[in-house]
């Protein structure tokens, strides 16, 4: 299938055309997208840097490298940076933004103008909080930003660092509240809400936790900037207040942030093994109410963050069960994404191996994370590197590896050509070999007691971390062939076509890269987002936007 | 998978449903209320994060001795009375636009605004008159910061409420038939409203 490149849709008046689009406020929801995907990738490699540092400072027991201080500002930069700058915008407002229009048969966001305000507040931000450390010294309390510690690390990196985390807080809630909007009213006609694609339902269920939980942890960050500048004694103990509430807070917001990463990262996942299988997406009934139970749990599992912060006995009791009962929905979608690939036609291409890669690195994730949610066992590993090789294995074995994915698998539709197959098997050998190098070590030095966040250790601890630091240097070096990869492509790389993959989700029904309203003519209506190895005479797609990539040689 | 023979042509089969197509290029049915909606469900759980702080504290952190947290009960109920009238008065103005009379319902905005600023004005009297300062205790802190919080709240929607009412004159944005301004205004009021009902169960009475 060829669609034309619309030469008839006047260009929007007010609207740069070219590169230069990329700067500007622009309203096109593809655009926002890999705005947002690029600047992600900025602070992703800015945040690399930052664990470079620390892996470098922890190559050797004592602190040498850099000073302690600066040592705590750089972990604290890595954790915000990571999270809040890369991982947070580019699992959901990078794929959601360009993808979340597609899926629903939409031809922009429920909010374009909403849409472009969230993803401008993200440059300020991240520029604030990086400028900070140029300024007056950055945080030090790291990403949870805990009082009392965060109450005596020098005042101005911590407020600068909470007015940061709050513009992003705002991107985010206006970012949630579009892709509500969006996926529950915009849906073209005809379309129903268990014929979405999964990654839409895995976007809902995100995106009412950023609804519900963001604004929590932004009244906590108002009461602790007047905690730091207008003296008041919320989280402070010397003057009567109380340092728990603030963890109860945060976490009520941190936990589903979690999900907020992962969630996404699920959906995006679930796309991409169905086409490179060439199967439907097993349960797919069975994946949605998981997502649904997910959110459900994902509200009431906060304080097992908690369990050495003074937590009362029944609350380990309630938490510890809650905790162990997500598993549950999550051990159903990694069956299901095993029973999807069970007996396919699988192409090991680089999008299917950074996919494969995210089960395996998440499944072993997900273990130390139900071990963790035991109190006993948490109490021996709580702010050790068992829990920083756990929470890698979710975020970065996870979700990173999921972003990577679906970079392979959807830069043929945002560029309309496609990367270099060795060059991306290449990075992921790469990635893959130092991430587990990098992280698995960990574990053992947390169970053998090494504590996190501290730029010195005990002496015994020194092999290991020296493979962990290898591990680090490796992953990289892996940002090389991936960085050449998608520079010489974007320039030279084999034209995509419009539907390289034989897809038959929306947006691959259109041109590479697509016209600026999606579509030129109607939206098209796909029933079966999966119908994968369906007789096309009882496929249920619409005839103006599928059946022709089924009829032409789908394999 | 069976394939078809080239050229042979494939038959629309009972599963492909046309009933429902239709030209989705024009416009798109009206979603900010939608999304105002849920944006205050953002802003609620905002609350709710102050809310539980505040109850924490007084079930867990005992008031320090030799401090004080009292709260007189007369003027934050007046205060109350005020919120709540104002709704009333606010839903009037809408009434009175749908109608298509334009003056009344500028008259009844005006008199909304002026309750809103009635309502700041107690609290500011309030605050000036109690015995205690933002940092003398825990209770203190939290009882300014929540109120100070919807006090900006309510001083948002005032904004609002004389921006929509200047939109309300004849020739402005605001008509009886296109008036999402108006309503949204009107929404927000509401919320503001429920949340001091909340807020004073809370803070005041229990």
């Amino acid at each position: 299938m060829t669609v034309a490149l619309p030469s008839d849709l006047s260009p929007q008046p007010l609207q740069p055309q070219g590169w230069l689009r990329y700067l500007s406020f622009s309203l096109d929801h593809k655009v926002i997208g890999l705005q947002y995907l690029i600047t992600g990738f900025l602070f992703y490699f800015i945040g690399g840097a930052l664990a470079g540092v620390i892996r470098t400072e922890l190559a050797s027991p004592i602190s040498d490298f850099v000073s302690r201080d600066t040592y705590n500002q750089v972990l604290t930069l890595h954790g915000t940076v990571m999270i809040f700058l890369w991982i947070v915008p580019v699992v959901n407002g990078a794929f959601g933004n360009y993808l979340i229009p597609f899926y629903v048969g939409a031809r922009d966001m429920a909010f374009p103008r909403l849409n472009a305000v969230a993803f401008w507040l993200i440059p300020p931000a991240g520029i604030l909080l990086i400028s900070s450390y140029f300024i007056t010294g950055a945080a030090q309390s790291g990403w949870t930003a805990y009082p009392p510690l965060s109450l005596t690390t020098p005042a101005a990196g911590q407020v600068i660092w909470i007015l940061s985390v709050l513009l992003l807080g705002g991107s985010s809630i206006f970012g949630g509240i579009n892709f509500i909007a969006t996926i529950l009213k915009l849906r073209r006609p005809g379309l129903k809400m268990m014929q979405l694609p999964m990654y839409c339902w895995a976007m809902l269920g995100t995106s009412i936790l950023v609804v519900l939980s963001t604004p929590v942890l932004a009244g906590t960050l108002v009461m602790l900037s007047f905690d730091i500048i207008a003296h008041t004694g919320f989280f402070n103990p010397a003057l009567g207040g109380n340092v728990v509430v603030y963890q109860h807070l945060f976490w009520f917001y941190s936990h589903p942030a979690v999900y907020i990463m992962v969630l996404p990262a699920f959906g995006l996942v679930s796309e991409i093994l169905p086409i490179h299988a060439r199967k439907p997406l097993f349960g797919y009934t069975t994946m949605v109410y998981s997502i649904l139970a997910i959110v459900v749990l994902g509200l009431i599992v906060w304080a097992h963050h908690m369990f050495t912060s003074g937590t009362p006995p029944w609350m380990r009791l309630f938490f510890t069960i809650a905790t162990s009962f997500i598993a549950v929905p999550t051990g159903i979608k990694f069956f299901n994404w095993l029973a999807t690939l069970w007996g396919g036609k699988i192409a090991l291409n680089s999008a299917m191996l950074f996919a494969s890669a995210f089960i395996v690195n998440f499944v072993f994730g997900g273990i130390t994370g139900v071990a963790l949610a035991q109190v006993p066992f948490d109490i021996h590993v709580h702010d050790t590197y068992f829990v920083v090789g756990h929470f890698h294995y979710i975020v970065y074995g996870g979700t990173v590896f999921v972003i990577f994915s679906s970079v392979y698998h959807w830069f043929p539709k945002f560029s309309g050509r496609m990367l270099n197959e060795p060059l991306g098997r290449l990075h992921f050998l790469l990635t893959f070999i130092g991430f587990n190098l990098c992280f698995a070590p960990q574990h053992w030095l947390g169970l053998n007691g090494m504590p996190r966040r501290v730029a010195e250790y005990d002496p015994q601890f020194t092999l290991w971390n020296q493979v962990s630091s290898v591990g680090a240097l490796l992953m990289a070096v892996s940002a090389l062939p991936f960085l050449v990869n998608v520079v010489v492509s974007l320039w030279r790389g084999a034209p995509a076509g419009d539907n390289p993959w034989n897809a038959l989700t929306p947006e691959w029904l259109t041109s590479s890269p697509p016209p600026v309203e999606n579509w030129l003519g109607e939206a098209p209506l796909v029933k079966e987002p999966y119908g994968y190895g369906i007789d096309p005479a009882r496929l249920r797609v619409d005839s103006t936007s599928g059946l022709d990539v089924w009829l032409g040689g789908n394999r | 998978m069976t394939s078809l023979a080239p050229g042979q042509e494939l038959q629309p089969g009972p599963n492909i449903d046309h009933s429902a197509d239709v030209d989705v290029h024009g416009g798109h049915p009206d979603f900010r209320m939608f999304g105002l909606a849920t944006f205050l469900v953002a802003d609620a759980m905002t609350f709710a994060g102050f809310f539980a702080a505040y109850l924490t504290f007084k079930a867990v952190n005992p008031l320090p001795p030799g401090s004080t947290f009292e709260l007189e009960l007369l003027l934050p109920s007046i205060n109350t009375a005020v919120l709540i009238i104002s709704s009333f008065t606010f839903h009037r103005a809408g009434r009175l636009l749908r109608e298509g009379n334009g003056p009344g319902c500028r008259l009844w905005l005006m008199i909304t605004a002026g309750l809103g600023v009635a309502f700041l004005a107690g609290q500011m009297v309030e605050y000036f008159h109690l015995p205690f300062g933002l940092t003398d205790n825990l209770f203190a802190s939290t009882f300014y910061a929540i109120t100070g919080f919807h006090g900006l709240h309510v001083t948002l929607g005032v904004i609002c409420i004389l921006i929509v009412w200047l939109q309300a004159r004849s020739g402005g944005r605001i008509t009886p038939s296109d008036h999402f301004g108006f309503e949204a205004a009107e929404l927000y009021w509401h919320f503001v409203d429920g949340i001091w009902v909340v807020l004073y169960g809370i803070l005041y009475l229990l």
